[in-house]
């Protein structure tokens, strides 16, 4: 799926001026965007958490989707930057989407934001309002869709790379729910371009989406036979309304079957990370007491999310900025 | 052109400069914070010359300055690390070149989001007379009357070395 061309997210000298989709961005980029991320993550640690670099800027938070964790992160991020934040919830209950992203495009325009930070249940959302908003607002993907959480999957790498160092001799497994997941596919992406050499999707037949091949993945339907070993388990969240799809036949053998409980933990190295993006379903997917657990790193990746979108929004505007200046000079 | 100064004989002049500053204002326990990159180095050495028991810490100024506007972030910044309380604390804030002052103003801005230290003592190797902002080393290795277009640059982390670039000929 391609729903986005990666120089539409780039400005004419390769930097970062939106933030789509992880496909078709450079390991150097993403390298530097979890370099940056680690310089903003020791902000977080001091008396003042907060760095004046996007003093005067607005960023409008734009959500068409129902989120808790992931604006409040994005809206923590940029006040830590100094940024003015819009929270604008847009339920799309009544109209249909191409009438509702016109007319709040429309309204956005007005305002003279400088970034949007959009969630949309449509796949492709973000890159459309990327491709119809005026060039100058940097756009970033807070998930679109089955499509893309690419923010989500750089936090995911920021707490790999903390806890492991790099990327090069890691076996990584992502269990769950593939085939709804945008966090699975932004983080199978994500692991490929920083050069994971191992990476396991652990699911039933029918939550796997078709071509799942082309990700570079080896797929396990049992979960014991794929966990064995692995240095990292990221959970996808299970969500409840697949089962009225006919999708999965009940909860309780789903966690039978996939749930991650201590029993099932302990085939994977004994020091391997265990991850959720959140929010979590206790006794769904994971066992209560490995969430909380010694190896469970889920509370870290909501602190370094803070500090991946501070990243995220400042490259953005650094590309935003430079593109502008280079118009400037052609002009 | 003149020729530039070695670096190690400005540094052993103002390591005792400091010594001097320091007994003056009866400061037992200062602190030291380099400012990257350059600015790290000549700390190290002073550090190493003066107060070797003394904290150290590194500051990368990017997130302060203020022409993100016209630049934006610049392609690598390190994490600021300061492994010390900077309330009440003597600070020793060290850089290589001071040319327009902008980069201590940030840099101070930066000190100041950790804390109120008890006094900040400015150190720079190379004065280059082109400050904007009324900022001044209390400790300094030499001034530098620079023409149109040149830069100094310090190379290392060993050895130290001053360069003079000039932009025309670039």
């Amino acid at each position: 799926m391609s729903l986005t061309p990666h120089h539409l997210q780039l400005n004419q000298q390769g930097q970062l001026r939106h933030f789509l989709t992880i496909e078709g961005l450079s390991r150097e980029l993403l390298t530097e965007l979890l370099d940056t991320a680690d310089s903003f993550l020791e902000v977080g640690e001091r008396a003042v958490k907060k760095v004046p670099l996007l003093r005067g800027k607005t960023v409008c938070n734009v959500f068409f989707e129902n989120s808790t964790r992931t604006r409040t992160t994005f809206e923590l991020a940029a006040k830590r930057l100094s940024a003015d934040v819009l929270n604008l919830n847009i339920s799309t209950s009544s109209t249909s989407k191409g009438e509702t992203l016109y007319d709040t495009l429309q309204n956005l325009e007005a305002m003279a934001a400088d970034m949007f930070v959009v969630r949309h249940g449509d796949s492709g959302a973000a890159h459309f309002i990327a491709e119809r908003v005026c060039p100058d607002v940097a756009v970033i993907n807070a998930g679109d869709g089955n499509h893309a959480h690419p923010t989500q999957a750089m936090l995911d790498m920021l707490t790999i790379r903390r806890h492991r160092g790099d990327f090069e001799n890691l076996s990584v497994a992502i269990v769950g729910d593939i085939l709804h997941s945008r966090v699975a596919r932004s983080n199978m992406l994500a692991l490929k371009t920083l050069g994971c050499p191992d990476i396991r999707v652990i699911a039933p037949r029918t939550l796997l989406p078709e071509g799942i091949d082309q990700y570079g993945v080896r797929v396990f339907n049992d979960l014991r036979v794929g966990l064995r070993d692995v240095d990292v388990v990221i959970m996808l969240r299970l969500q409840k309304e697949r089962m009225q799809s006919g999708l999965l036949p009940s909860e309780s053998e789903f966690y039978k079957l996939y749930g991650l409980t201590r029993e099932t933990l302990a085939l994977a190295k004994p020091d391997a990370l265990v991850m959720h993006p959140g929010p979590i379903n206790r006794g769904v997917e994971i066992e209560s007491e490995v969430a909380d657990g010694p190896q469970s790193v889920i509370l870290k990746q909501v602190t370094y999310g803070i500090a991946v979108r501070m990243a995220v929004m400042s490259m953005a505007m650094t590309g935003q900025t430079t593109q502008r200046q280079l118009n400037q000079e052609a002009n | 052109m003149s020729t530039l100064p070695a670096v190690d004989s400005l540094l052993s002049s103002m390591a005792d400069q400091l010594r001097a500053h320091l007994d003056a204002r009866q400061i037992s326990d200062p602190a030291f914070v380099g400012i990257h990159t350059g600015g790290v180095w000549v700390a190290d050495a002073l550090h190493a010359a003066v107060a070797p028991e003394a904290p150290m810490g590194t500051l990368d100024i990017a997130f302060y300055r203020d022409d993100f506007e016209q630049h934006g972030l610049p392609q690598r910044v390190r994490p600021s690390e300061l492994p010390f309380g900077v309330d009440d604390r003597h600070i020793i804030l060290v850089d290589d070149v001071l040319m327009t002052g902008r980069t201590i103003r940030a840099a101070l801005n930066e000190l100041f989001d950790y804390g109120r230290p008890a006094s900040v003592t400015l150190v720079t190797l190379i004065d280059v007379d082109a400050r904007q902002l009324p900022i001044r080393a209390d400790i300094l290795g030499a001034s530098l009357a620079l023409t149109e277009g040149q830069r100094v640059k310090l190379t290392g982390p060993a050895p130290l070395h001053l360069t003079l670039t000039d932009a025309a000929t670039n």
